[in-house]
């Protein structure tokens, strides 16, 4: 409470320009007088008075969306962004988090200036430190990633650390990362100076008035039902935080938006009796799971605990945030870890514990975009206690989203397509983000698997591969094999494989790779999503042209592989299509595809009840049947021949697999390696996995996981979609020429940007590198995101990574840029360009030699094949 | 066996240094606290391995200053005077210490502390519980079931317990034995008084039921259901002698029955007299058996105290004999916990009993009888089982003694008569009981041996049992509201309440978690695990310097049946 009123008596006195600016805000201290009244009709409608809403206006108004309303059911910046910390960090691991997080600081640092209201900006720097090794080189990734995008930061020693901060205890420090330009604001004033802007820029801002739901015709959205009276709007904005799955949920048309509350502990002290200086850096200790930072004088230092407290689950009403209860016992652990850092804090005098909840997301990225059932009906929420981070950045995203059409920077990260309804199972979202929070503070390594909220979706040979010594990873919701454990050996605890070096996994993984190289292997590939598109006429084949670059009209039985592009030509999905008729065809894309394909698809064919399109991912269970010898196992089990003479690559026939008819057989293995695809009606998929495995034994046939598929894609120079691709790459930039179709007799979606493209050249090129003096076994692995140097200047960062088992060496993919020496300017990247360099890849601060290569190696192909026969498809996001 | 059991500092009857070394024991902790650090990591060396092999260490390290000690330690005196001799060695010798240290730090730094799944393996080894079943899913028992657990100090342990449901009569009966001078006659007594005063307790209809079974050959009702840990055995050479002694004892009840209902107190009266009785009369008589002989001979000459409750419905009685504890764990309305004795100490601490003692002898010997609060300055307890060197007349010691096997002749101990030994007995058997009537607010019992009441106050012991029972999680929330509180301060508090936590979850027992605190206290009342990890990795030799056994039982009782009792609805 009494940080409130403090709170409370610091914005009003700092802003009564922005009382006078806000005509409509209803008088809140003093006497009740009438609140001004709603606007029958606005162009959008902003729910939610905390960072991002006002935000979400300050932006719409910039970019010239001045018909907006913004609605707040208690007072502006009351609630989350009230009690929260204040810190403005940019050392995130993510790069999109990172990119809005910087510009959320440089917003900040100007918005004082710019709008006469007291934000209490005060650039502290911060330093994060590093109690172990692994942390340290996780700070030195992030650090290496912020240096290239032009945030100065730097990695110190523990001594350098004392003299940055007089407090911290130094002597279990092995380093630290000190970031200089990261700052301290006041959260609430910053919200309300983004208020004061965008009403000056004439957006309406009420106060006291609570949304009940959402108004929904034709899966458009019609307007906002407010308990003052209702809104006619075009667009609807979800910013309400933790309440925003509620809020989802109520209206006709529910919108799921994953995310749950948890409680938020930290604690505020009085004044220290020698005051730290206004400037003393904020301290990170991710270790001791805390952050500590100056306040008033003393200190306020939180974290995230291991045993989190969800709240909210049932869903409750919102003044109960005020009434929170400090929980001490349940602090205890990270008291001790401030003790611990700052041993002299003894004797400074607690002031209070503040109880503030947070909302977290299921994958502890925050949630922004359009929902893929209501057009027009747009969420920014779920910031995992970085709000004030993000808050500015994922703004301005979301309005130049909605103003627009895209974005300017790729958010798929952040998409809320990323999500269906299966994220929305309140039991789901509870135990999940219990796993989340503690997150936070956890050593991010490559190929962490969240372990909660798991066996969701699987596929019918679930239980025998789990016999087999399956190890199991999740893709939206849906669980798939890394690799098989072999009889009699063991791998680490979970705990305990986390690791930037060799995994242990290593040889596993190798010797399945061998298998397929050599012999046959079997990859459960169930997850894959899967949509049927048919019509009565040529109503299919017409719209499918006009989505897709490259030509569907071919003969029935083949097998197209094609991106599915926006107007700028950029993949909006990467997929194959069997033409399985004149009138049908068969579309398989990623796993994590499932919403946003549908979403897209939805918007963009036209409404025809003679054209159907059906989602039948649950209808087959897909085995990938990799290696040279599975033609014969396929062809003892269909007494067909399939030798490519019979079954040319790129090929699709329903057939019959042992007593199984009606099964789906294409030649296709999406690894560049010799095999099948089987997509088996899923009653079917044991029988036949039985008799794969059955016939397959003499060929010397064995399971395989998802780890040997992205080891066998990788070193054939494959791009993924989501990781490598997304919608600002398009097929010119990466080398798939051959899969645009520009004279294919008819128009389709980016034919106008990529034909500019061939004409003008790209700005950026996909490129494979081979890492040269890096040794497997000693050096720290390559993950993805590792900053790119051609001849010492950075130009570009990767966007994946694997070992490849037969060149036996890293090979890292990745996109270079050719930035103009003096001016900084993008030029054109040509094939010289990319030849004539010496390259360098730097993992954590070390920089290892590589060579680069725009086209895969000819020699690793068992079979030679015509170039445009040569699938380049990908659809596995690591 | 009665060589080892010299070194019980209750009954020190050695001739020689060793009986002094007694009063060495108050001098204990000084030796802790200052020689902790060298002992502390000697004592897991000492462990597992011989003294002689330590001393070679010693030697090996520091040849020209220790080869005269080692020559010393190696004949074997160590066990006399241990502690004096580290001491003194100690202290002079810092460096050699260091040198100590940083060897073994180099090499095997682990071993010198147990890890925790290591000390509760020590602590839960005994650990016992028993729920009284329930039927018809209600439990009409006032007992809801105990727990009960031992720690050994001595080895072997002298301290027994018993647990037993009276199956003819109603009842259940519990009692802690501490052994002196051997476990004999604890082991003895642990094994047959409970047999002794459910027989006390029969109504003469049984009594002649069973004499009749017994006499036609025919199956004895069963009287008695034990409730043992496996480690509790029973002796099985002497169970023929035993059973004889008892029926000699019901007979005498059906002769002399005198047709009254029984009364609780006066059977356990008779009981306790009885066995102690009859202990003493096998031990005169002998048994052509030699190895019998030499059994009854060495359980009359150790001895035993015991504090055992019978439990029947709402009544309560305690009948104690000798210095362990029964104590009553009251919860307060206000949801606080305190304490009720339902026992008295016989020792020198209790005027009554020293009183007692003094009535009982002639003037003259007033000054010799109680002597460093010690009966004839040597007995700690005032009243016991067993102990026949103070209740035989010397003439009769010497007679059994001369008479008997050589193990015995041979011992010094058995020959040893008290100084100042004018008119026996000096001892009794005889218990003090305490009836009580339970209450809904009495929660539960303890019964302990002394060796926990010398390291806890019993009002500790109330709450420890208390929260343990009823869960930590009524731990009321802390609020800083208006006061001024440190940082410090408060982590300091919040520390203990979760060291209260960790340690409640961690015992599954009420009596491993008393026996955890009752170790491992701090000075702060809490649990120190490196604390606990050092009194329990005590080689034999040194932990009875530092502890004694330590056996309880933690009985809880039904307060919804005490409840019903109280209202007549049973």
């Amino acid at each position: 409470m009494f940080l409130r009123l403090l709170a409370d008596v610091r914005w009003r006195g700092a802003d009564p320009k922005w009382r006078s600016a806000a005509r409509c805000r209803s008088a809140s201290g003093t006497a009740e007088t009438q609140p001004v009244p709603l606007p029958a009709e606005a162009r959008v409608v902003i729910c939610g008075g905390g960072i991002t809403g006002t935000s979400v206006a300050y932006h719409l108004a910039k970019l010239g969306w001045k018909d907006v309303v913004l609605l707040e059911q208690g007072r502006l910046a009351a609630g989350t962004t009230r009690f929260c910390a204040g810190i403005v960090s940019t050392a995130r691991p993510v790069s999109i988090e990172l990119k809005m997080a910087d510009y959320s600081n440089k917003l900040y640092q100007q918005l004082e200036q710019e709008t006469g209201v007291q934000t209490g900006y005060v650039k502290t720097g911060s330093v994060s430190l590093a109690q172990t090794q692994d942390r340290l080189i996780s700070l030195k990734r992030i650090a290496s990633s912020l240096n290239v995008s032009g945030i100065p930061c730097e990695i110190i020693s523990p001594k350098q650390v004392a003299q940055l901060h007089p407090l911290i205890n130094i002597h279990d420090l092995v380093g630290a990362m000190y970031v200089p330009e990261d700052a301290l604001v006041l959260s609430a004033n910053v919200s309300l100076a983004l208020a004061t802007a965008a009403s000056r820029n004439g957006v309406q801002i009420h106060e006291r008035t609570s949304v009940s739901h959402v108004s929904v015709q034709k899966g458009r959205v019609t307007g906002v039902e407010t308990d003052r009276g209702h809104i006619k709007c075009q667009y609807f904005v979800n910013c309400a935080g933790q309440w925003a799955y509620e809020l989802g949920h109520s209206g006709e048309e529910p919108v799921n938006i994953p995310l749950h509350a948890c409680e938020h502990f930290y604690l505020l002290t009085h004044p220290l009796k020698e005051p730290l200086a206004n400037n003393v850096p904020t301290v990170v200790d991710p270790d001791g799971r805390i952050y500590i930072r100056n306040w008033q004088g003393g200190i306020l230092s939180g974290g995230f605990e291991k045993n989190p407290k969800p709240l909210f689950t049932e869903g409750r009403n919102q003044l109960e945030i005020h009434n929170l209860q400090e929980d001490w016992d349940h602090f205890e652990p990270l008291l001790s870890s401030l003790l611990r850092r700052m041993p002299n804090l003894e004797a400074l005098q607690i002031m209070q514990l503040v109880n503030c909840p947070e909302s977290f997301t299921p994958d502890m990225r925050c949630i922004m975009g359009e929902s893929p059932t209501v057009r027009g009906y747009f969420v920014l929420a779920g910031m995992n206690s970085a709000g004030i981070s993000y808050g500015g950045g994922a703004g301005k995203y979301l309005a130049e989203w909605m103003v627009n059409g895209y974005p300017s920077e790729n958010v798929w990260p952040l998409d809320l397509k990323r999500f269906g309804t299966l994220q929305s199972s309140r039991t789901f979202l509870r135990h999940r983000v219990m796993e989340v929070m503690p997150l936070i503070c956890d050593l991010k390594v490559p190929r962490w698997d969240f372990q909660t909220g798991r066996q969701l979706r699987t596929s019918p040979l679930y239980d025998r591969l789990d016999a087999q010594g399956a190890r199991w990873m999740e893709k939206h919701g849906f669980e798939r094999v890394k690799y098989f454990v072999p009889p009699g050996k063991d791998l680490l605890d979970l705990d305990q494989s986390k690791t930037f070096y060799k995994p242990d996994w290593f040889d596993i993984v190798g010797s399945e790779v061998k298998c397929c190289k050599e012999a046959v292997c079997v990859i459960d590939m169930s997850s894959f999503t899967k949509f049927e598109i048919s019509s009565t006429g040529d109503q299919a084949l017409q719209s499918l042209q006009y989505l897709f670059s490259n030509d569907l009209d071919v003969p029935v039985g083949h097998v197209v592989h094609t991106g599915m592009l926006n107007e700028n030509g950029g993949y909006e999905n990467d997929c194959s299509i069997a033409r399985l008729s004149k009138r049908s065809f068969f579309m398989i894309s990623p796993t994590d595809q499932q919403v946003h394909c549908w979403a897209w698809l939805k918007n963009h064919l036209p409404e025809d009840s003679n054209l159907t399109i059906e989602d039948v991912t649950w209808k087959y269970t897909a085995l990938n049947l990799i290696g040279p010898r599975a033609v014969d196992v396929l062809s003892e089990l269909s007494y067909a021949p399939m030798t490519p003479e019979h079954f040319p690559s790129f090929f699709c026939k329903e057939m019959s697999v042992g007593y199984a008819n009606g099964i789906r057989v294409m030649s296709i293995t999406h690894t560049g390696e010799p095999g099948f695809m089987l997509y088996i009606p899923i009653e079917y998929a044991l029988h036949v996995y039985n008799e794969v495995m059955n016939m397959g034994q003499k060929y010397g046939i064995r399971n395989a996981g998802y780890y040997a598929l992205r080891s066998l894609r990788i070193e054939k120079f494959f791009a993924f979609w989501g990781q490598d691709l997304d919608a600002f790459t398009t097929p010119m930039e990466c080398g798939r020429e051959f899969q645009v179709k520009l004279e294919k007799g008819m128009e389709f979606v980016g034919q106008e940007a990529l034909l500019e493209q061939k004409q003008n050249g790209v700005y950026k090129r996909f490129t494979m590198f081979i890492l040269e003096d890096h040794d497997t076994d000693m050096d720290l692995w390559p993950w993805w995101g590792e900053p790119i140097f051609r001849n010492g200047r950075y130009v570009g960062k990767t966007t994946s990574s694997a070992y490849s088992y037969t060149l036996e060496r890293h090979v890292c993919l990745g996109f270079v840029q050719h930035f103009d020496e003096k001016t900084g300017e993008e030029l054109v990247v040509t094939t010289d360009f990319i030849n004539q360099g010496e390259y360098e890849i730097d993992i954590a601060g070390q920089r290892f030699q590589a060579k680069a290569k725009l086209y895969p190696f000819s020699s690793l192909f068992a079979q030679r094949r015509r170039k445009d026969e040569v699938e380049l498809s990908g659809y596995q996001r690591e | 066996m009665l060589a080892a059991s010299c070194c019980d500092r209750r009954m020190c009857v050695c001739p020689g240094p060793r009986r002094i070394a007694i009063p060495v024991r108050s001098s204990r902790l000084p030796l802790l606290s200052d020689a902790m650090p060298a002992p502390t990591h000697l004592f897991p060396l000492i462990r597992n391995c011989e003294i002689s092999r330590i001393c070679s260490t010693m030697c090996y390290c520091h040849h020209k200053h220790l080869c005269c000690l080692s020559s010393h330690f190696a004949h074997g005196h160590f066990r006399y005077a241990p502690q004096k001799k580290f001491a003194a060695l100690y202290r002079p010798k810092e460096n050699f210490y260091q040198f100590i240290h940083a060897r073994d730090y180099a090499s095997t730094p682990q071993r010198f502390y147990l890890t925790p799944p290591q000390v509760n393996s020590i602590l839960k080894a005994n650990e016992y519980s028993f729920k009284v079943p329930e039927f018809d899913g209600k439990n009409v028992s006032s007992v809801l079931g105990f727990d009960s657990n031992q720690l050994p100090a001595n080895a072997p342990i002298e301290d027994r317990r018993s647990a037993a449901t009276c199956l003819q009569t109603r009842g259940m009966l519990l009692g802690v034995f501490d052994g002196h001078a051997g476990c004999a006659c604890a082991q003895a007594v642990s094994e047959r008084l409970f047999y002794y005063i459910a027989v006390s307790l029969l109504p003469h209809e049984t009594l002649l039921e069973i004499e009749n079974a017994v006499e036609s050959g025919r199956a004895l009702l069963p009287i008695l259901q034990w409730h043992k840990h496996p480690n509790d055995y029973f002796s099985k050479e002497a169970s023929k002698l035993y059973f004889n002694s008892l029926r000699t004892y019901w007979q005498e009840l059906i002769d002399l029955n005198s047709g009254e209902t029984t009364d609780v107190k006066e059977a356990l009266i008779n009981a306790f007299k009885r066995l102690d009785n009859d202990i003493s009369l096998e031990a005169q008589v002998g048994d052509p058996n030699s190895f019998l002989n030499y059994l009854v001979l060495r359980v009359a000459f150790s001895g035993a105290t015991a504090c055992v409750a019978h439990v029947d419905g709402v009544d309560l009685h305690v009948a104690n004999t000798g210095d362990s504890r029964a104590m009553l764990g009251v919860q307060e309305e206000d949801g606080s916990w305190s304490a009720v004795n339902l026992s008295y100490d016989h020792n020198a601490q209790n005027e009554r009993e020293v009183e007692r003692v003094k009535t009982e002898h002639p003037k003259s010997e007033e000054k010799s009888l109680v002597k460093q609060d010690r009966l004839l300055g040597l007995l700690m307890p005032f009243r016991a089982f067993g102990d026949v060197k103070f209740k035989w007349s010397i003439e009769l010691q010497k007679r059994v003694v001369e008479s008997g096997p050589d193990q015995l002749n041979d011992n010094e101990y058995t020959k040893f008569i008290p100084p100042n030994y004018h008119t026996p007995p000096y001892l009794t058997a005889e218990p003090e009981v305490i009836h009580h009537k339970l209450r809904p607010q009495d929660k539960f019992l303890v019964l302990a041996t002394d060796g926990l009441w010398e390291t806890m106050h019993r009002q500790d012991v109330a709450r420890i049992v208390g929260e343990y029972l009823t869960g930590v999680h009524h731990q009321q929330p802390i609020a800083v509201g208006g006061y001024k509180v440190t940082l410090g301060q408060m982590h300091g508090l919040l520390t203990e309440r979760r060291a209260k936590i960790s340690s409640v979850f961690e015992d599954q027992n009420a009596a491993t978690h008393l026996i955890r605190h009752a170790v491992g206290n701090n000075e702060f009342g809490t649990v120190d695990h490196e604390r606990l990890s050092k009194m329990l990795s005590l080689p034999e030799e040194l932990a009875r310097m530092y502890r004694d056994d330590i056996t309880i039982i933690v009985v809880q009782f039904n307060s919804h049946v005490i409840g019903a009792y109280q209202n007549g609805e049973l």
